[in-house]
């Protein structure tokens, strides 16, 4: 069934839009990770111009995004008070980092910068979680083996300011999460992503959040941060394609649901050698597309005349 | 003898001299002369018929009929990736001011046969000559590689096609041709024109209008998008975050 796109001014099949909307779903809900990394080069690849692909996929991360932050509730599984500090270090960083995209765009090289930052971070989260991860699932196959603490005391912790988070069992400053924050939000927008991918790994590994709070905290800011930037892409280029992201939402918000529920079912370690392995495997594809040489070298973009 | 020359004189003098009114109109139709974009569009079908009317038997020479699409042009950058620090980076780029976003040759021969070079960028028929028409800014080094390389994505992406021997033409009079529309269109007015050819040379030409529009919901939509984009964004918002929360409930009913 095919469906013309008001916005995107392309005709695509129905059925291949709820898929990919279903399999980005999935996996936000079983990751936490808003799916925006995915989805926007999967919106490319089926034809959809770049920057509709960019403004619909922030619009579908935040039905998936509600839709999984429900999900975690009912588990008690979301750190407002955390949720709420990282925002608030998120909207700085965002500020900072809109203000840099539009400096690399007025020097013309904006698709080499955020191609460079997709693989160099994608690569390095997904090259350090993966080795952490097989390393705990090893030593939880060794059932002597010596316990590594979950968190160490070190400089961290001399920090003032100190808040007590309950949900996540910690009692640190509020300086680490909202430097966390505004480096996620710094990434977020130069990359146009909700930044699920950087957020997921520094509250495990640079905060010690617990794994069980991380999916549902990680959604809820990534809902704000992914309705900012749809309504200013809204407002300033009028690319978010209304059908378009009805049609992906309906995919994903089941996705979602089902994604929460498997996530459920799987080992913290294993769901992280996932996560860790897509990451990668999407750093892989984009490093490739800029090693290799293209079949076609020109490309050819409806644009207006400075 | 005299005569005689006077006589295949006054033959030669003949069909020259009935030059002030066209031994030939083309006469033309459409099949349909809007095209209405709506939710389920997936492209269109449009019959270009005609006929050739003469008032005198027709003249000498091979008679060709060719049918040209355009559809509205647009402001297009077209880049090229070079090897820069070992990998592939967008470098040059040229602008280009005006491209049309659809254009469609049909024709009853091979067009090198048929078009006479001169003839060709007298009425601007193919595509490159639609384009070199309108002017490049020179902004690159090699612009005719940039221009070649633009045809060539685009009749990649089925917008710029050459359709040679997909006009019929019935007893030297009666011709027709589908066009197909894709369902990418660009909204706006589609040129149609029709050539008549004698040995190369057009001696009759028409034009014909096709009205591409957003209707229903698709119009809707876009209007939206364009005139209240606060509101639009708002609105999407709304949508997701409405969807999101169904979709949660609706499973917990699912499962209780």
């Amino acid at each position: 069934m095919q469906i013309y796109l008001p916005i995107a001014e392309v005709s695509v099949d129905a059925f291949l839009i709820l898929g990919i909307g279903g399999i980005v779903g999935f996996l936000s809900g079983m990751f936490g990770v808003g799916g925006g990394f995915l989805i926007t080069p999967l919106l490319f690849f089926i034809g959809v111009p770049p920057a509709v692909a960019v403004a619909t996929g922030a619009n579908q991360v935040v039905a998936s995004s509600v839709s999984g932050v429900l999900a975690q509730l009912k588990r008690k599984a979301v750190d407002f008070r955390m949720g709420f500090v990282l925002l608030a270090g998120g909207v700085g960083g965002s500020g900072i980092g809109i203000w840099v995209f539009a400096w690399m765009k007025a020097k013309g090289q904006v698709d080499l910068f955020v191609q460079l930052s997709y693989v160099l971070f994608l690569g390095l989260i997904g090259a350090m979680m993966l080795q952490e991860s097989l390393r705990a699932l090893l030593r939880s196959r060794k059932p002597n083996a010596p316990v590594r603490r979950a968190h160490v005391h070190n400089w961290v912790h001399g920090l003032p300011l100190k808040m007590k988070f309950r949900a996540s069992g910690l009692y640190i400053s509020v300086i680490p999460p909202v430097l966390v924050g505004a480096l996620v939000g710094f990434l977020a927008a130069i990359m146009g992503v909700g930044g699920g991918f950087i957020m997921v790994p520094a509250m495990i590994y640079l905060l010690g959040m617990p794994t069980k709070v991380v999916v549902g905290t990680s959604l809820f800011q990534i809902i704000f941060v992914t309705a900012f930037t749809t309504v200013m892409h809204a407002v300033t280029s009028q690319t978010v394609d209304m059908m378009l992201a009805l049609v992906l939402i309906f995919g994903g918000v089941i996705g979602a649901q089902i994604g929460a529920r498997v996530g459920l079912r799987l080992k913290a370690e294993q769901l992280r050698i996932l996560l860790s392995l897509l990451v990668l495997a999407v750093a892989l594809r984009i490093a490739a597309d800029l090693l290799i040489r293209p079949a076609e070298l020109y490309s050819v973009m409806p644009g207006v005349l400075p | 003898m005299i005569r005689r020359l006077l006589l295949a004189f006054c033959l030669l003098a003949g069909p020259a001299g009935a030059q002030e009114k066209p031994p030939e109109t083309i006469v033309a139709g459409l099949s349909q002369n809007r095209v209405s974009i709506t939710a389920d569009f997936d492209g269109s079908e449009i019959l270009v018929y005609g006929a050739v009317r003469r008032d005198s038997p027709p003249p000498e020479g091979r008679l060709d009929v060719i049918v040209t699409i355009e559809g509205p042009a647009t402001p297009l950058m077209v880049r090229r990736k070079d090897r820069v620090w070992g990998i592939w980076v967008n470098n040059a780029s040229i602008a280009v001011d005006s491209a049309p976003s659809f254009y469609a040759v049909a024709t009853t021969g091979h067009l090198h046969d048929i078009l006479s070079a001169t003839e060709n960028l007298r009425q601007g028929i193919t595509i490159d000559r639609v384009i070199r028409a309108v002017g490049i800014t020179a902004e690159a080094d090699a612009s005719e590689a940039f221009v070649e390389a633009m045809m060539r994505v685009r009749t990649g992406e089925g917008r710029y096609r050459l359709m040679e021997n997909r006009v019929q033409l019935t007893e030297q009079t009666l011709f027709r041709t589908d066009v197909v529309l894709p369902a990418n269109l660009t909204e706006g007015i589609y040129k149609v024109r029709l050539f008549l050819l004698r040995g190369g040379k057009v001696v009759a030409s028409q034009e014909r209008q096709i009205n591409v529009r957003k209707a229903g919901l698709e119009r809707m939509v876009y209007n939206m998008a364009r005139e209240q984009p606060l509101i639009y964004g708002l609105v999407s918002l709304m949508l997701a975050a409405v969807s999101g929360w169904a979709a949660s409930a609706a499973f917990r009913l699912f499962r209780a």
